[in-house]
């Protein structure tokens, strides 16, 4: 069973978003997605100070099979790359949801009113396996 | 592995098994407005001896003319091994082995060329091949505004003395891609690219900077000054070597202490004949750090499940046939051929093989020059060191002077008067080691008595 915490957003193109106390949010792939892609061998990650528009392709994970986008699930400014991920892309097969975030994001106005809710991330997956 | 087309019941079968009546009807879904149903003024086939016979005539046209043009395509001798080998039937295909399996003598050899490469040009990686020196410069503009992720504006300074069709190239293939080119001027007494050129850059963001050694005027270029200079700012760094001149002197690599980002080239120099308009083919090394942004194909040594030595394509996950319209490039090698001419040039060549091609090319051509400007009416135009090319100025117009000596079966030079006509009445000679005393001999008596006549008339 994948794991879809309940403390998290989603979208469609398996991006989650956790919203961080200084109002900055914290963007990865999911679980389910690291486990689509396989072994991943090598993230990129876009530099501080991009401006993101929502839906834009943003960072490349590539692993042994593909080398898929990852798309902003919303608009912002982008505070943070995880620099670790340059050397240990491992980190997102391994904790998807935790050490293997890719960015962090000031989002640009309200927004994010597309985010999938856990439930219906879920029943996306569900939908796909199906 | 033999490469035999489909036979009739192949495809009979295959269009059975799709329940397709007719290759035509593959077709049917282009509406019939769009499709062109007679090749009006396509002559009927012709059969091989028919075709053996057209071509030879139209050979003889050429003549034996002796050659001094280079301007990118040089006249090296190749050894006969070399097609001999290269053209036996286990290397006669011009593409890249999917089929590992099936492969593995030919993306052995395509390593061993890659391994050639890089050392060559003192780098750490190599692709399989691109199409030519023009469009892998194309492609290293495009790969550096991929790579250089510190630098936005996407523009690229590119000095006036890189080969003219190679900018022009460059900025047919990347222009919808927002790439912009800022020429740089070189200095008209020396011909190459002077720092001045560069401080009006100094705090702008640049994406890269190309540094063509030699030059095409065949003048060498202060490249640790230059490499310097861009490293010190982010700029990425392109070079434009020519392979033969690498034998001599120092690898890009090395430029400027730290070296360069991505080094491109004609690879023609290394076994391949010259052609008007090839094939040829065009190489690209660069460091690790980058190989992920390189285009094209890459073979790698691996080991199979029962720990023998293997090679396969490897790095795919970014080209064409995964990543479709967002693949790095659109380039495979369909160059194969030629890269399996060079890679026996270069065994059979060796390092010091090489470097006594380039040191007899750079001696032909000083004693060219020098036969030359002994002529009155001719002189050298600028002083600075050079490679195997030279620019040569006359006290008239070039291409009656080209056309008369044309007449004698010399190709004298390139007349630069179209790209440089800031120049004057400029002409870009070479000489290779193929280019014997008395060969130069020649060219500098029937120059000699070209401008007596055309001073008479």
């Amino acid at each position: 069973m994948i794991q879809v915490p309940a403390d998290l957003q989603y979208t469609k193109s398996h991006e989650w978003v956790r919203k961080l106390a200084d109002g900055t949010v914290e963007i990865g792939i999911t679980d389910h997605a690291q486990h689509e892609l396989g072994d991943l061998v090598f993230v990129e990650v876009p530099e501080k100070g991009r401006a993101l528009a929502a839906g834009e392709a943003c960072a490349v994970v590539e692993s042994v099979k593909a080398a898929s986008d990852v798309y902003a699930p919303l608009a912002g400014e982008v505070t943070a790359g995880n620099p670790e991920l340059a050397t240990k892309p491992e980190l997102i097969n391994q904790d998807a949801f935790g050490r293997g975030w890719l960015m962090r994001l000031r989002p640009a106005g309200a927004g994010g009113g597309a985010l999938l809710s856990p439930a219906q991330y879920e029943e996306l997956v569900r939908a796909e396996g199906s | 592995m033999a490469f035999i087309p489909h036979t009739e019941a192949d495809v009979a079968e295959m269009l059975a098994t799709i329940g397709v009546a007719s290759i035509e009807q593959l077709f049917d879904e282009i509406p019939a407005s769009l499709r062109v149903r007679s090749l009006a003024g396509i002559p009927a086939a012709l059969n091989e001896m028919q075709i053996g016979k057209l071509m030879s005539a139209r050979a003889q046209r050429d003549g034996r003319p002796l050659c001094f043009i280079g301007a990118g395509a040089y006249e090296h001798h190749i050894p006969a091994a070399v097609w001999a080998v290269a053209t036996r039937g286990e290397f006669y295909s011009a593409y890249t082995p999917y089929q590992a399996e099936a492969s593995q003598g030919t993306l052995q050899l395509i390593y061993e060329y890659q391994t050639m490469m890089a050392s060559l040009t003192g780098m750490e990686v190599a692709n399989a091949s691109l199409y030519d020196g023009a469009s892998a410069l194309a492609e290293a503009c495009l790969m550096a505004v991929r790579a250089n992720r510190k630098s936005k504006s996407q523009r690229v300074l590119v000095p006036k003395n890189v080969h003219p069709h190679y900018r022009k190239v460059a900025s047919a293939a990347t222009s919808n891609q927002a790439v912009r080119f800022e020429e740089l001027p070189f200095g008209a007494a020396e011909g190459r690219t002077l720092p001045a050129a560069l401080a009006r850059f100094d705090a702008q963001d640049i994406t890269a900077l190309v540094i063509q050694q030699p030059n095409f005027f065949g003048v060498l270029e202060d490249v640790d000054a230059l490499t310097e200079w861009a490293r010190a700012r982010g700029i990425f760094v392109i070079a434009v070597v020519n392979p033969t001149s690498l034998a001599l002197l120092k690898p890009p690599g090395e430029w400027g202490g730290g070296g360069v980002d991505i080094v491109v080239g004609e690879g023609q120099p290394l076994g391949v004949p010259l052609a008007s308009g090839g094939p040829y083919f065009g190489f690209m090394t660069t460091r690790m750090a980058h190989v992920r942004q390189m285009p094209g194909r890459i073979v790698g040594r691996t080991l199979d499940v029962s720990g023998h030595e293997g090679f396969t394509l490897t790095l795919q996950a970014r080209e064409q046939h995964i990543r479709r319209a967002r693949a790095t490039s659109n380039i495979c090698t369909n160059q194969g051929l030629l890269v399996t001419a060079a890679t026996l040039y270069m065994s059979l060549m060796g390092p010091q093989g090489l470097a006594r091609v380039a040191a007899a090319s750079h001696a032909h051509t000083g004693e060219l020059v020098a036969a030359l400007t002994r002529i009155p009416g001719v002189r050298k135009l600028f002083p600075s060191p050079y490679f195997h090319e030279a620019v040569v100025a006359f006290d008239r117009p070039v291409a009656p002077v080209l056309q008369r000596l044309a007449d004698r079966g010399i190709l004298a030079g390139f007349d630069l008067t179209e790209h440089y006509p800031e120049l004057g009445h400029a002409l870009l000679v070479c000489a290779t080691e193929t280019k014997t005393s008395a060969d130069i001999e020649r060219y500098a008596n029937a120059l000699g008595d070209v401008m007596k006549a055309a001073r008479a008339a």
